[in-house]
């Protein structure tokens, strides 16, 4: 995702004094500089708007001003759980010896584009983030992983972190680490695996990363755009945060726009708003829906009656058995066959497991074959009883959640296309499993065991 | 309410190291039983003090150690 993918309709705008507490154009914070510059910020764009790091508010412990004021926020995740981040930084504070903090950013999820901009956009408020965290947990280390195929962001990361070596602005060394950029990876005991020498892939748990991670030592890993979020709430405090979003849900997110919306791209917006006006964002939709996946490839079908009034907190969607996820909303239009795009999300979540435990090695790629047969062949009742039975023993089942998003994202696709499911049992494939998908799965084969390092 | 120590003990399965040979379900079938590849699916961790000793059995006839018995935290 480049920068220009965030809404074309935007037009760069001369810069204003220097007060990032302002929200930009749209409500943005996050983004604000992007859309008052049109450019990527640099130290000096960076310090200009948000001025130098309140790192006095960050130290550790229980009487920490910072972790209060995430407390007090209600700040949560923004990597797919929605865990509340002051109690993870209160956690691995109170963890014994110095700590660690990884900040992942190896978005794997597919449909997501997310954190890759933020990166691209304002990396320094990311790195802000990881300082003041740092800060708060007592870290003398931090770690910053990224996917390695993704070079140009490296590049720049790179070039990001050397400039504030120059200027001294960090009081913790910060590396960077080009991760293998497989879907499992960006885990976070993998990531845990993989800075401590070994492969990136999940790992059994207990112990957790808070208590046992790099280095056995107490380990934070928060998602980027949760410490980018931390870097302006150590600014402008908690009151200031909850002027956006909803009293259940603070503060704005960024979300990843696709499918038939009119124009897909990454927007900041409130939390809490309605699904249908975070569409809105994108320009609505381009055409009549039948469903919005919400989550991504981790996350769940719902058709689109339901989803679009449904507020986006991690409360309400649950009620429907969906979660925010890392904030994809994919929008799938009713000319689009919903069985042959989940056919093709579940090959590739069989394909891209770890290969470690039994249900993701034979039950996730018996599910995706099912799904297949459903979709673009022949399944009668017998099959899709099969299908069923098979769809509920993943979840639950394996070291880390892959079989349970797999088995969700099955089950919610046979509750949200019932209709179509009854058709193609009846009568095969409908004529739209030969359009192109909505949905861009990426192909390649399973990992061998040599690429996980 | 009493101070005692928990006796209540649960199973703590590892499903990496776990290779689906599927002594455990065999052995201990009140709680465990397997999937169609021969992996495990755990219907209930928690031990009733009855089962205890065969599932002290099952813990030790799986071969690569991925079943183990814990007492429950309270």
């Amino acid at each position: 995702m480049t920068a220009e993918s965030v809404h074309e309709s935007t037009r760069p705008m001369p810069a204003v004094p220097a007060d990032g507490s302002q929200p930009g154009p749209h409500g943005t914070r996050l983004l604000s500089g992007w859309f008052t510059t049109g450019r990527a910020a640099d130290l000096a764009d960076h310090l200009d708007r948000y001025g130098p790091l309140p790192l006095d508010r960050a130290h550790r412990g229980h009487a920490s001003p910072l972790i209060h004021a995430v407390d007090q926020a209600g700040l949560t995740g923004r990597g797919g759980a929605a865990f509340p981040t002051a109690r993870k930084l209160q956690a691995v504070a109170d963890g014994r010896g110095a700590a660690v903090v990884v900040a992942n950013a190896m978005e794997s999820e597919p449909a997501s584009a997310k954190d890759a901009t933020l990166l691209q956009l304002a990396p320094h408020l990311v790195l802000d983030g990881i300082a003041l965290a740092a800060q708060a947990v007592g870290a003398r280390e931090a770690h910053l992983c990224v996917a390695r195929t993704r070079q140009q962001q490296a590049r720049e990361l790179h070039a990001a972190l050397a400039e504030r070596e120059r200027h001294r602005v960090d009081p913790v060394p910060v590396r960077l680490h080009e991760l293998p950029h497989h879907y499992v990876s960006s885990e976070e005991s993998a990531l845990v695996r993989w800075l401590n020498g070994g492969d990136a892939r999940p790992m059994s748990t207990p112990p957790r990363p808070f208590e046992k991670g790099v280095g056995k030592r107490p380990t934070l890993i928060d998602n980027v755009e949760t410490l980018a979020h931390l870097a302006l709430i150590a600014r402008y405090g908690p009151a200031w945060y909850r002027e956006a979003g909803a009293p259940d849900a603070p503060g704005t997110t960024l979300v990843t726009l696709g499918g038939a919306v009119r124009h897909p791209g990454v927007y900041e917006a409130p939390m809490g708003a309605p699904l249908g006006r975070l569409l809105a964002h994108g320009g609505g939709p381009s055409e009549p829906l039948a469903a919005v996946l919400v989550g991504g490839f981790f996350g769940s079908w719902l058709p689109a009656n339901e989803a679009l009034p449904t507020r986006f907190t991690k409360q309400d969607l649950a009620a429907l058995g969906a979660g925010p996820g890392a904030g994809v909303l994919v929008a799938l239009p009713q000319r689009a066959c919903g069985l042959a795009e989940t056919a093709s999300v579940l090959a590739f979540l069989a394909r891209n497991g770890a290969q470690q435990c039994g249900p993701c090695r034979f039950g996730l790629p018996a599910v995706g074959e099912d799904f297949a047969a459903l979709a673009f062949g022949r399944l009668d009742v017998d099959g899709l009883r099969r299908l069923e039975h098979r769809v509920g023993l993943l979840a639950g089942r394996g070291a880390c959640r892959h079989p349970d998003g797999a088995s969700r994202f099955a089950a919610t696709a046979l509750r949200a296309f019932a209709a179509d499911v009854e058709r193609h049992l009846h009568h095969g494939p409908c004529p739209a499993v030969h359009q192109p998908p909505v949905l861009h799965v990426p192909t390649g084969s399973v990992p061998g065991a040599d690429e996980w390092r | 309410m009493a101070i005692t120590r928990s006796t209540e003990l649960s199973l703590r399965l590892d499903r990496i190291a776990c290779e689906g040979h599927g002594a455990c379900a065999e052995l201990l079938p009140e709680l465990l039983s397997l999937d169609e590849w021969g992996y495990p699916v755990v219907h209930s961790a928690a031990v009733p003090p009855g089962l205890a000793a065969h599932a002290r059995r099952a813990v030790a006839a799986c071969p690569v150690l991925a079943l183990r018995l814990e007492r429950s935290r309270p």
